[in-house]
């Protein structure tokens, strides 16, 4: 059981989440290629404008209205994508698969991020159920993907202090985590592929053809 | 529930695989843009905080943007077009009435999702079924038949260019409009309201370009009006042969350039909408909006502001040229020089909030004027707080629109167009006049 899922299993994802995402790209630089003002109002320059004020925190007026939910919002992505990737535990993996490894995470530091991603996910389910205007726009679905996120942190929290059930909990940390992968380029965490493109289009149409900011 | 038989007659006519084969045959048209949008939104609800009905409205969560996209759009995509009749009605109540297509929504999503888009797609939808807010499609069929949007016929046109010629000549006997001048430098358009109950407006043009020594024409033809209501009942292909009638027009009279009245969604249909659809990527006579013009008139010393307008003034920044088109600091600039007591709205530029009349939502008609009024609070409270007596818009929309909430909510102010102000304040040299 435990070779397959943290041998095959894990390999399947991989190829299942970079063939899925490259689908979903594909599928959009060749569709949008018939929508007559994508490509023709695609602005490198304005695209990048735009970028930029949405990337760095506090560059938009909406995120200054929004203090509490820009800081999650920032510490969660930023935790949720480097945690995996910098842990340890993964880059030895990697390196006795592949031969490839590099800087990881101290402990502590990993343990503090993987909290933060709990907790981030936990404010944005509460955000659901509070603010009406959420609410309103909310159904089963998000809580699932945001479940579907948070699973592989709780789990390989708990395997790796060994809380209890260590074995069950690294399969179900594995299991939880290719889910995860999968789940991106075929569910709203698309959101992670298209939102470089979202943004630069819009930060085109309101720089280049508008000559108006839209952040 | 407003009454308005563009809605509640014509759904009785709709079957239920009319509205199946309709929704989903749009949708498939949509390409890329709309499948991006749909899977990226992550139902975050930032955008609400973008929209004057959200904020007017006491925040109730379906005058958010998304909680508008929710009601209409999901719900065709998730239901795969099944939808009855009064669902239909309900979508083109919130789609016609309750968005100005102002595009403020793209500024707060973090995605920039383009929901005013998605939701003019509805109307495209609402149009092919027929249900078009009567007054609405009153003004499209309009445009249509006389390629105008008041039902203008070619001699009341000719007749009321000649009339305002007159009475520009009354107070400046050099004053001229002439018609139809090929090779002039610019060609002014106007939309129908202008001829039709603001007629005055095109004396004042009229005399501005005497003052600056415009080489100058207006065609006699149709071709002239370029505001553009059928762009926002869904009916493109109507809002295409205005447009390109329009340039046509400029084309035939070899101008340089289209300076166009003071309208904001008459502009969008110019510089955007209307070259989109006809693909162009670009208008193909240069466009520019009164906005433009008059700080072009302004900058370059062509007239001169003599004598200061007094009473407190704010100012309206159209969505259409500031959002559409980033003239907010050229208007702030025409604003100053005219005006001596200038307070200045807050939030402003970009960020100002829509009229709530744009986006064809004034052309629905008296039925609606309560719930668009109800629709803006916020805008009353911003234009209160500036305590001018006067608003200045640029926009014959927000002009109307802006008057409705001011005697709404018993502001006390009024509005006027920069020309309204202009034509007070610029030197009219002696040799001009006699
Ligand atoms: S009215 Fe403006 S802000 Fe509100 S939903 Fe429509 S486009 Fe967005
Ligand atoms: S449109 Fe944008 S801001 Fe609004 S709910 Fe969707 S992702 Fe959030
Ligand atoms: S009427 Fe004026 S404020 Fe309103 S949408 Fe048009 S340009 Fe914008």
């Amino acid at each position: 059981m435990f070779e397959f899922v943290s041998g095959p299993l894990v390999w399947l994802a991989f190829i299942v989440f970079a063939g899925g995402c490259a689908y979903r790209l594909g599928w959009m630089f060749v569709t949008a290629r018939k929508d007559r003002v994508v490509y023709p109002y695609m602005s490198l320059k304005y695209g990048l404008r735009s970028l930029l004020h949405w990337i760095v925190p506090f560059a938009s007026v909406n995120m200054r209205k929004h203090p509490v939910m820009t800081v999650v919002t920032f510490l969660f992505h930023i935790c949720l994508i480097a945690t995996p990737v910098l842990l340890t535990a993964h880059v030895v993996m990697l390196r006795e698969a592949i031969g490839l490894s590099w800087w990881t995470l101290p402990p502590l530091a990993a343990d503090i991020m993987t909290i933060m991603v709990l907790i981030g996910g936990v404010f944005f389910i509460a955000r659901r159920i509070r603010l009406p205007e959420v609410r309103n726009v909310t159904d089963y679905s998000d809580y699932l993907l945001i479940a579907v996120v948070l699973a592989p942190f709780a789990t390989g929290f708990i395997a790796h202090h060994q809380f209890f059930a260590y074995k069950t909990m690294v399969i179900l940390h594995i299991v939880t985590g290719v889910l995860w992968l999968i789940a991106i380029p075929f569910t709203r965490l698309a959101h992670m592929l298209y939102f470089v493109f979202t943004r630069m289009y819009m930060g085109s149409e309101f720089g280049f053809v508008r000559n108006a900011r839209d952040w | 529930m407003v009454k308005d038989p563009g809605l509640d007659e014509t759904i009785k006519k709709l079957t239920p695989q009319q509205i199946e084969k309709t929704i989903n045959q749009v949708l498939k048209g949509e390409g890329a843009r709309m499948k991006a949008y749909l899977t990226t939104c992550v139902h975050c609800g930032l955008c609400s905080e973008a929209c004057h009905t959200f904020l007017s409205r006491d925040r109730d969560p379906n005058f958010s943007p998304v909680g508008k996209v929710k009601n209409t759009l999901w719900e065709m995509v998730k239901r795969k077009g099944k939808v009855d009749a009064e669902f239909i009605k309900n979508a083109a109540r919130i789609v016609y009435t309750e968005c100005g297509v102002c595009r403020r929504c793209s500024m707060y999503c973090p995605f920039g999702i383009d929901i005013a888009y998605m939701l003019l797609v509805v109307r495209r939808m609402l149009n092919l079924l027929n249900v078009v807010p009567a007054y609405l499609q009153d003004t499209t069929n309009s445009h249509a038949a006389t390629m105008n949007q008041m039902w203008v016929q070619q001699d009341e046109w000719i007749d009321t260019l000649q009339w305002q010629e007159e009475e520009a000549q009354m107070e400046m006997a050099k004053a001229r409009i002439p018609l139809d001048k090929e090779g002039a430098e610019v060609m002014y358009s106007v939309i129908a309201p202008e001829p039709k109950i603001l007629a005055q407006l095109l004396s004042y043009m009229s005399q501005i370009m005497t003052v600056a020594g415009v080489d100058w024409t207006m065609p006699a033809t149709d071709g002239w009006d370029n505001s553009n209501m059928a762009m926002y009942s869904g009916d493109f292909e109507t809002m295409a042969r205005v447009e390109r009638l329009h340039y046509d027009t400029a084309l035939r009279l070899k101008v340089k350039k289209i300076v166009m009245g003071e309208c904001g969604h008459a502009f969008r249909g110019g510089a955007y909408d209307g070259p989109k659809w006809l693909s162009w990527r670009f208008p193909p006579v240069p466009l520019i909006h009164a906005i433009e013009w008059y700080y072009e008139l302004l900058t370059t010393g062509r007239i001169k502001i003599i004598k200061k307008f007094k009473e407190p003034v704010t100012v309206q920044d159209p969505c259409n040229t500031v959002r559409g088109k980033g003239l907010h600091h050229q208007l702030r600039y025409i604003m100053n020089e005219m005006c001596e007591d200038f307070r200045d709205v807050d939030p402003r530029f970009e960020h100002n909030y829509c009229c709530m009349a744009g986006g064809g939502t004034i052309n629905c008609g008296p039925p609606w004027t309560k719930s668009r009024a109800v629709s803006n609070r916020v805008k009353a409270e911003q234009l209160k707080a500036t305590g001018a007596k006067y608003v200045v818009t640029p926009c014959h929309n927000c002009h109307s629109g802006i008057e409705q909430i001011i005697s709404f909510y018993k502001l006390g102010m009024h509005t006027k167009f920069i020309a309204d102000i202009l034509i007070e304040s610029i030197e009219k040299p002696q040799h001009l006049l006699a």
